[in-house]
């Protein structure tokens, strides 16, 4: 059965994608874990079908102010990646590459805005990595874009392009935990509808 | 005491008197704020894309295209007594919020096309506009006076 619509999805179908975001958010967050020295853990990740305004709500608020890391893919599986760092978890990134923590998130200078994007490229890189040996998928990663703004202004990017054929967003939503404290930082995976039918049919439950 | 309305994505409002319109976060999406001042009624619509007839999906909403949304507002505010040759605009948005090489992506410019030959075609002018570069933008609009703030976490507040 093709997949017209992200609410279409059956329950098995979201419990896939649920696994499949599990193993490469699991990935990335050991690059991560392993760059800045320090125990991180995800929590179990939720597969979340949301008009684009609930979407916004959902990742933290629309004027909240936050650094959005973009990471587009293709091949097998079309869509993005996108990266959510909220201040603590850029401070932690930015000191381990620079020795000391940033005094917010709207002062990043250059080194540190690039040490970030880094990090965002090697994260997404040990993601798909995760999910093409799961399914025997050849998936291409492009270089990432960062910004630091607001969040419904940087959601507004996959809203419009994964919107175009509806009024929904798919993601599947990741949020990392630092040693025990919850950082609210996110790794979103955004599939496009068309690719999603080949992922799950990969994966043998189209 | 007005009502204050907010406009989510792909969505309009109409407002009158002491009304106020918030559309938050503007991204690569537009705003477009509608003003008759004679009879104090306004229109803040949030577009994401550029063009409706590209879409085969019916069930997707009008509000969500620049070619549909604005001529819906206008209907609207001309049913609550708005007198069409009096009406002005404002617009803000459009960003490019990530910097890429590959234009297939820069949508915020076409949103300003369209927006802008959407306005063109119901012989609405622009008098005030901040769209376009790279950073994200809310707009309150007061249906008192036609009064826009933008703000913005690189430009901070300011009106137009």
């Amino acid at each position: 059965m093709s997949i017209g619509k992200y609410e279409d999805l059956s329950d098995i179908q979201i419990d896939v994608l649920r696994e499949v975001g599990n193993i490469g958010s699991g990935n990335a967050t050991t690059a991560l874990s392993s760059m800045v020295g320090k125990m991180i853990d995800i929590q179990v990740p939720s597969v979340k079908v949301l008009g684009f305004n609930e979407a916004i709500d959902e990742v933290g608020g629309a004027e909240k102010i936050i650094a959005g890391i973009l990471i587009r893919i293709n091949g097998d599986v079309d869509g993005m990646i996108m990266f959510l760092f909220e201040q603590n978890l850029i401070s932690l990134i930015v000191q381990t590459f620079f020795g000391s923590a940033p005094q917010d998130i709207l002062s990043l200078n250059e080194a540190e805005m690039s040490a970030l994007n880094e990090m965002g490229n090697i994260m997404a890189g040990s993601y798909v990595n995760a999910i093409s040996q799961l399914a025997g998928m050849t998936i291409d990663v492009e270089p990432p874009m960062m910004t630091i703004d607001m969040l419904g202004a940087i959601m507004s990017v996959p809203a419009i392009e994964m919107g175009e054929m509806g009024d929904q967003l798919l993601f599947i939503d990741n949020n990392m935990v630092i040693d025990n404290t919850s950082i609210q930082s996110k790794m979103l995976l955004l599939p496009t509808i068309d690719s999603l039918d080949h992922l799950l049919g990969k994966l043998g439950v189209a | 005491m007005g009502v204050k309305h907010i406009i989510g994505i792909s969505d309009w409002k109409v407002g009158r008197g002491d009304d106020v319109l918030v559309t938050y976060a503007l991204g690569s999406c537009i705003g477009t704020c509608l003003y008759d001042r004679t009879t104090g009624i306004a229109g803040l619509s949030h577009i994401m894309l550029p063009d409706s007839t590209a879409i085969i999906d019916g069930h997707t909403t009008r509000m969500k295209f620049a070619d549909t949304a604005l001529p819906d507002m206008l209907d609207r505010m001309k049913a609550m007594g708005a007198s069409p040759m009096a009406i002005k605009a404002k617009i803000a948005g459009g960003a490019v919020m990530f910097q890429t090489a590959n234009s297939r992506f820069n949508i915020g410019e076409r949103n300003i096309e369209a927006v802008k030959a959407a306005l063109m075609k119901l012989r609405i002018p622009i008098i005030a506009e901040d769209v376009g570069l790279n950073y994200g933008r809310t707009m309150t609009f007061w249906a008192e006076n036609g009064a826009v703030e933008i703000s913005s976490t690189v430009m901070g507040k300011k009106m137009i």
